[in-house]
Formats: C-alpha cells, sequence, structure tokens
C-alpha cells in the first residue's frame, strides 16, 4: 500500500518519515545492484568503460563488480553467447542467489546479432534464461547502458512484494534452476528451453 | 563438466594426471576476471607451480570466416571490426589492404596518410589499454586502467567524429577512406596528438619505477628468441625477445617509408620488456603521428576507379598483412571469380601468439599466469574470430 | 628474393625426388604457390627452413581449403550404330553426334602454408598439399615439428576442415567442443535446423526458414 505522495511531504515537514516496507525495501535493491564482472565480446569494452570516470556507473550504485556469481545481483550478457559458451552462462546464472537479474547487451545477445547465421552462436541468451533488460547497439554506447541500468532499477522500484505479480525470489513455487543445454554432435541439446522461450509472433 | 573433457593431455598424448597423484588440476576460465575475456586455461599444479598448461579455444568463435565467405567482399568490412574489437580500424586497413593486392588497386595520396594517422592513433589507445590492464591484473586495481580509459576516451571521440562509431569504425574502404577528414577534425587530432605525451609521462612516472611492479614482472615469462621466431609469434611479444622485424619497415606497406620512427627492441624477453615495449612504441607511434598530420596533403580520399558495390575481382589469391597493435594480422582471400571469396582467412597474431604462453609459464606460480597471458595482450574475438 | 622457379630448381637440387609443382596464380597479386607431395614436404619443409640463402624460419599462416568434387561437361563427339527407316527399309545406320558428358573431377582438401624470412626479411613464399580426395584420404604431414606456430592453426584446420595431420603432438578439436561431430567451414556442411524465428530473413536464410515452417506445418498436421 503506497503512502499519498501529499501526505507524506506534509509529514516531511513535520520532520516525520513515512514509508511502506515495499518502497524500503526495493529502494536498497535497486541502489546496489552489484553486476557480475563477467565479459564476453566486444560490449564488455564499452561496460568497462561505463565504470570508468567518464560514465561513472559508481553514481547508480552499481560499481561493485564481482567476480563471482554467488555475490552478485546482475548478470550483463556483454557479448555474442557462442554455443559452446552458453551452458557456462546458464550454469553461472543458476549460481547466481535470488534477487537476480539480466541485461542482454548488444545484439548478439538479444539474438545473435550479425553473426546470428553462423554455426556455433547462440541466436540470442532469453532462449535459455530470462532476460530482464535489452539494449540494442552493436555494441550500445556507455549511454545506452546507463538507460538500461536506469530502466532496471524503475523495474526493481515497481515490484510487488506480495501477491500475483511478486518476484521470483518472493515466489517459493518459482524455479531457480534452469536446465543447462548439453553439447550434443551438431548442436545444443535442447536448441531452446521452452519454458522460458516461446517463438516471439512478428506483427507486420 | 565431465571429467574426461578436464583430462590434461601431454603432447605424447598421455594423461599428464598419471604421475603420483600429487598434481592439482585447475581449470582457469572461461569466466575468470583476468583471461581478458572468455579463455581457458587447464593448469597442472605442483604446489603453487606450473607444471602443465593447456589453453582452450573456442568460447567465442563466432563463425567469421564462414560469414565472409557468405558474404560479399563489402559486407565483410564491417565485420573485421569486430575481430580485434579495440583495434578496429586496422583490421579495415588489413582486409583492404588484403582486397587491394587481390585485385590490383591503388589508394590515393591522402588515403594513405589518413589511414597512417587512424592507424597509428588506434596503436596508441591499444597499447595504453594494454598497460592498463596488464596493471589491473597485477592488483594494481583500478587506477592506473582510469588514466588509461581517460585517454582512450579522447582518441575514441576522434573515432567518432570521422567514421560515426566510437568502437566499429568500418572506415576504410578498397581503394581508399569511406569519408575525408575536415580541417576542424585535423585540427582536433593535432590538439589529442599534443597532449598525449604528456598524459604518456604521466602514467609512466605513475608505473615504471613502481618496486612492486619490478619485482613482480623482471625475469618473468621469459622468451627466447629463437623460439619466438619458430613459433610465429610477431608484434611487441616479438621484439621484446630482440628480434628487429616490423611489418611496417618489412614490407614497407601504406607510406611508413615516408616517415622517421625507430623499432624499440628488448632485451630479456620479459614480461617487464614487453610491457616497456609498448610504452616506447607508443611513443614512436606519437612520432609518426606527428610528422603525418604536418605532411597530409589534399585531394581524393577514394581512388575514382574503385567499385564498391557488384564488386567482382579476378580469380587469383592474395595474402596481405599489415603490423597491427597485437602483432601480424593477415588476411588472406582466394578469389573464384565471383562477387564473394572462395576462400576468407584470418591470420590471428593473438591466437598464434598463444602458442608459447605453456613455454613462458612452466615453472612459475599460478599468479604469473595472469600476467603473462596479460603481457600477450589477447583479445578474444581475434582469437576465436 | 629467389623467384618461385628458382625456388623449385633449389629443392629439387637438395630434395631428390621432391615432385614439386607450381601453381600459378593469375590474379594482380602474382603470389605464385609450390605444390608439394605429402610424402617429401617435411624434408621440403625442413630445406626452406634450414637454406642459408632462404631462410624462411617464420611461418605465418596457415589456411584450409576445402575443393568440391566438379562436376564438368564435355562436348564429345559420339558414333554409334541406330537401326533407321531409310526408303522404306530397315538398315543399321552409323551417325555421328555431338553429346554433352558429365566427368566427376574429385574435390580435395588443401592446406596452404605462407612462409616468411625474418633473418633476411624476405617473403612471403607460398607452398600448398593436397589430400586425395575429402572422404578417406585425409592425411597429410604436419608441419608443426619443423615451425612451432603451425601447431594451433593446423589443429584448427583439422576441427573446421577434418584435414589428419601426421606427427601433429596434440591433435584435438580446438574451436568446437569434443564430441561434435561436423566439419562446418567445408563448404557442403549444412547447419542445425533452428530456424524457429527468422524476422528478418532473405536469401538462403529465407529460403531454410521457409523450408523449417513448411515441416512444422506437416508434422502438425499429421499430428492431429
Amino acid at each position: 500500500m503506497a503512502v499519498d505522495e501529499g501526505l507524506k511531504i506534509e509529514l516531511g515537514k513535520q520532520g516525520v518519515f513515512v514509508t511502506t516496507l515495499q518502497e524500503l525495501y526495493n529502494w536498497g535493491r535497486r541502489s546496489s545492484v552489484w553486476p557480475m564482472n563477467f565479459g564476453l565480446a566486444c560490449c564488455a569494452i564499452e561496460m568497462i568503460a561505463t565504470t570508468m570516470a567518464r560514465y561513472d556507473l559508481a553514481r547508480f550504485g552499481a560499481e561493485v563488480f564481482r567476480p563471482s556469481p554467488r555475490q552478485a545481483d546482475l548478470m550483463i550478457i556483454s557479448g555474442t553467447v557462442t554455443k559452446k559458451m552458453a551452458p557456462q552462462v546458464v550454469r553461472l546464472y543458476n549460481q547466481m542467489g535470488e534477487p537476480r537479474y539480466v541485461i542482454a547487451m548488444g545484439a548478439c545477445a538479444i539474438s545473435g546479432g550479425p553473426f546470428k547465421q553462423g554455426y556455433n552462436v547462440l541466436k540470442g541468451i532469453d532462449r535459455y534464461i530470462p532476460v530482464d533488460v535489452h539494449i540494442p547497439g552493436c555494441p550500445p554506447r556507455p549511454e545506452a547502458l546507463l538507460e538500461a541500468f536506469m530502466t532496471l532499477q524503475k523495474k526493481i522500484d515497481a515490484q510487488h512484494l506480495t501477491g500475483e505479480e511478486r518476484p521470483r525470489h518472493l515466489d517459493a513455487e518459482a524455479p531457480g534452476m534452469f536446465p543447462v543445454p548439453e553439447q550434443g554432435e551438431h548442436d545444443l541439446e535442447p536448441p531452446a528451453n521452452k519454458n522460458v522461450w516461446t517463438v516471439p509472433v512478428v506483427i507486420r | 563438466m565431465s571429467a574426461s573433457e578436464t583430462r590434461l593431455v601431454g603432447r605424447d598424448g598421455a594423461p599428464v594426471m598419471d604421475v603420483d597423484g600429487d598434481l592439482l588440476e585447475v581449470s582457469m576460465g572461461p569466466h575468470h576476471p583476468s583471461t581478458h575475456g572468455v579463455f581457458r586455461m587447464d593448469l597442472a599444479l605442483d604446489g603453487e607451480k606450473i607444471v602443465k598448461l593447456k589453453p582452450v579455444f573456442g568460447y567465442l568463435h563466432r563463425n567469421h570466416e564462414k560469414l565472409g565467405e557468405e558474404h560479399s567482399y563489402l559486407a565483410s568490412m564491417p565485420y573485421t571490426d569486430r575481430l580485434d574489437y579495440i583495434c578496429s580500424l586496422t583490421n579495415n586497413w588489413a582486409y583492404a589492404l588484403a582486397v587491394e593486392k587481390l585485385a590490383g588497386q591503388e589508394v590515393p595520396e591522402r588515403a594513405e596518410y589518413l589511414r597512417v594517422i587512424l592507424g597509428e592513433l588506434t596503436r596508441v589507445q591499444n597499447h595504453i589499454l594494454s598497460v592498463g590492464f596488464l596493471l589491473q591484473d597485477m592488483g594494481a586495481s583500478g587506477t592506473p586502467l582510469m588514466y588509461g580509459f581517460r585517454e582512450r576516451e579522447k582518441i575514441l571521440d576522434l573515432f567518432e567524429s570521422l567514421t560515426g562509431s566510437r568502437m566499429m569504425c568500418n572506415y576504410m574502404r578498397f581503394g581508399g577512406c569511406r569519408v575525408d577528414a575536415s580541417p576542424a577534425w585535423l585540427d582536433g587530432a593535432r590538439a589529442v596528438v599534443a597532449a598525449l605525451p604528456a598524459a604518456v609521462d604521466e602514467l609512466e612516472a605513475l608505473v615504471c619505477t613502481n618496486e612492486i611492479l619490478m619485482a613482480r614482472t623482471q625475469g618473468v615469462g621469459v622468451l627466447p628468441a629463437e623460439l619466438a621466431i619458430n613459433a610465429g609469434i610477431s608484434g611487441p611479444v616479438l621484439r621484446a625477445s630482440g628480434v628487429n622485424y616490423d611489418v611496417r619497415k618489412v614490407d614497407h606497406y601504406g607510406i611508413y617509408d615516408r616517415f622517421d620512427f625507430k623499432v624499440p627492441l628488448g632485451d630479456h624477453g620479459d614480461v617487464y620488456d614487453r610491457f616497456m615495449i609498448r610504452l616506447l612504441e607508443l611513443r614512436q607511434s606519437l612520432r609518426i603521428l606527428e610528422q603525418a598530420l604536418k605532411d597530409i596533403p589534399g585531394g581524393p580520399v577514394m581512388d575514382p576507379k574503385a567499385k564498391l558495390r557488384n564488386f567482382r575481382p579476378k580469380a587469383g589469391e592474395a595474402y596481405g598483412r599489415i603490423e597491427a597493435p597485437k602483432g601480424e594480422l593477415g588476411f588472406y582471400l582466394i578469389s573464384d571469380g565471383g562477387p564473394n571469396p572462395y576462400r576468407y582467412r584470418v591470420r590471428p597474431p593473438t591466437l598464434v601468439n598463444l602458442t608459447v604462453l605453456e613455454d613462458m609459464c612452466l615453472g612459475h606460480n599460478v599468479a604469473d599466469v595472469v600476467l603473462i597471458l596479460g603481457s600477450i595482450d589477447i583479445v578474444l574475438g581475434e582469437v576465436d574470430r | 628474393m629467389k623467384t618461385v622457379e628458382e625456388i623449385k630448381a633449389a629443392i629439387e637440387a637438395a630434395v631428390p625426388g621432391a615432385g614439386v609443382e607450381v601453381v600459378p596464380n593469375p590474379g594482380p597479386a602474382a603470389q605464385h604457390s609450390l605444390l608439394l607431395k605429402p610424402d617429401t614436404a617435411v624434408a621440403v619443409a625442413t630445406f626452406l627452413r634450414d637454406d642459408t640463402e632462404l631462410a624462411l624460419d617464420f611461418l605465418s599462416n596457415v589456411t584450409g581449403v576445402d575443393w568440391l568434387d566438379k562436376e564438368i561437361a564435355e562436348k564429345v563427339k559420339v558414333t554409334r550404330t541406330v537401326a533407321k527407316t531409310v526408303d522404306g527399309q530397315e538398315q543399321q545406320v552409323e551417325e555421328t553426334a555431338e553429346e554433352t558428358q558429365k566427368r566427376v573431377e574429385p574435390g580435395y582438401l588443401e592446406v596452404v602454408y605462407h612462409l616468411y624470412s625474418v633473418a633476411k626479411k624476405h617473403g612471403p613464399v607460398v607452398f600448398r598439399m593436397r589430400t586425395g580426395n575429402r572422404t578417406d584420404m585425409v592425411e597429410l604431414p604436419s608441419m608443426t615439428p619443423v615451425w612451432r606456430s603451425a601447431e594451433f592453426q593446423e589443429r584448427e584446420v583439422f576441427d573446421l576442415y577434418g584435414v589428419a595431420f601426421k606427427g601433429h603432438p596434440d591433435l584435438r578439436r580446438i574451436l568446437m567442443w569434443e564430441g561434435f561431430k561436423d566439419h562446418p567451414m567445408r563448404r557442403d556442411y549444412v547447419e542445425p535446423d533452428d530456424f524457429d524465428y527468422e524476422p528478418t530473413a532473405h536469401d538462403e536464410v529465407l529460403k531454410r526458414a521457409q523450408e523449417h515452417q513448411a515441416a512444422l506445418a506437416a508434422q502438425k498436421g499429421g499430428g492431429e
């Protein structure tokens, strides 16, 4: 239940701070998203550039890059996911603790991008794990990654702690582990996780 | 991961684990903060000492060569940007050079100058970055890399204002360059180049006399010259071992003969030498840049006879190579007279440079592997293609 | 530097029975190459490396090339006896006609090596080797004992083209995973049928996507 904005301001003037647990909880989570120190390809260089002085990702509380998936909340898929790498990406995602988020950075992570028709390139990481924010670009500029962070923060802010819409980590029924694809004789098996990915409908 | 997958196999095909069970097997990567991307090494350790090291590739194998054979000559140009994604312009240059050899094309004077200017700017930003990353691997977390990125951003701004993209420039064409540089851009480049020596001084003063740096790098990962030549090592790694071989001086491609610059050479071939060679090369690149920006003539940037659409070179083959910041980057093309190359091959400098990784690491500690790998300066987009 | 013909003569003087052929390059680059016989190739390579005048100590590039079976259509004059009715009588008449006959020239896998000299600063010298066919006679001698730089590049040719290098110290797949069965750089390689979602397909991809959709529809129709 949200507090009326006007009332909140009025109370604030009297020195009383009012909030809901949900707001406080989401504020804390969105202000300290720790990304995983995980670079795949070209986009990783732009991801590093984003953390450097000029673009300063620290303004969003997200400069603490953690090499271990156990300590990270956010996986930035920064680059092409090959079929040789895809099982490792899914395994790393499984090793992250909830709540966890995924940003698919760049055309390759979204769909395979310019390399889509390659025999060893996965046609988008959302075939195996759920993705929260997609950023197009090849590579996306650092500003685009900042925009993705802001989008993710808005998304976290809007999450309800209870009810049907509650996030996965508060839902005991929600799946926590995602099956790791096997490397077969000709292709990954299965080529997509049907529970995560369905063929999108193209509206022309 | 199954046991058979990580099983180390020696040169004779026998598993190395069968000694007396004292060895520890470690799989380092493909997710590791210091492997510069998705690179993996299978190590066998005796305590902290490396007994065996086998690199595992292919985690970024994006089928560059197959796609090159499915696309027209021109359509492959943007793909070359993504080979060594830190140095897109030198990749463009190597590919353009190979196609020009294949088709027998000429490049106008101004375009040659622009290629040199952009190629050397690329070398400067690559070397600054590689020094920054090397120190990052050593544990100097953040600060030197921040210095490197600060300078790199200035050069990227130049790239962006000329080519439209920070990283993936897609600028060169067969027979010239895509767009001309305005006088304002050249003035901007002169200003950036004039300010760079001071920045390099600053970086050098910060790190070069550092005792920890010397202790960690001197005498580590020594590469003898004979092995380096036999293993096809190129670029700063080869020259750090004291071999005077720079494709810019040997092949006389482009207009490098017109510039006065030296090829710095190392004495010991250790990590410290490779690190210093990059800093010295960077200063030589700044010298070339000063000369090129002073002498650049007017004129067209594209050969008027050059054809980009429906480009079908005569049947034949050509191998063109340049001195890319990481070593000898070559393209081998076979044409059958069609619109697509029959065979499109990239000779990646860093894949070949990794041949000697095991030789350099044997007997050193695990912590040194990261440094030795950093001193080869790999980019996985090029290693795996 | 010596021309290809001079190098050929030098090789034949040094390695008896080398049987080197010159493969001309008709393009403007004019980088002609030498075709080596697999059984003498290692001796020739060692000579190229160790000869004081050539001193080709730097192996730069190793490339695999796949040449498919070629179907060659030739016009041949054929004479045959035909039964014909001439003037109301059946007769055997000899007739000469021009016919197109198809002849299949077997394909092969080729490995191309580019050599330079660090000592003498010259190059490139190009040599190539060819396999017997594309299926079972795919063995070639490895150049890794002569030049270490061939180690990873030959592994790559083995992985992507399926050329088995004899004498290679560590011949495993390098780019694709262990257990992968195909050689994807071969020109007749067919990608796995994974064309569920192709919003911007064209040309070959569009064809594959349409085939995939048709197969899916047929499967659905049969299942119901």
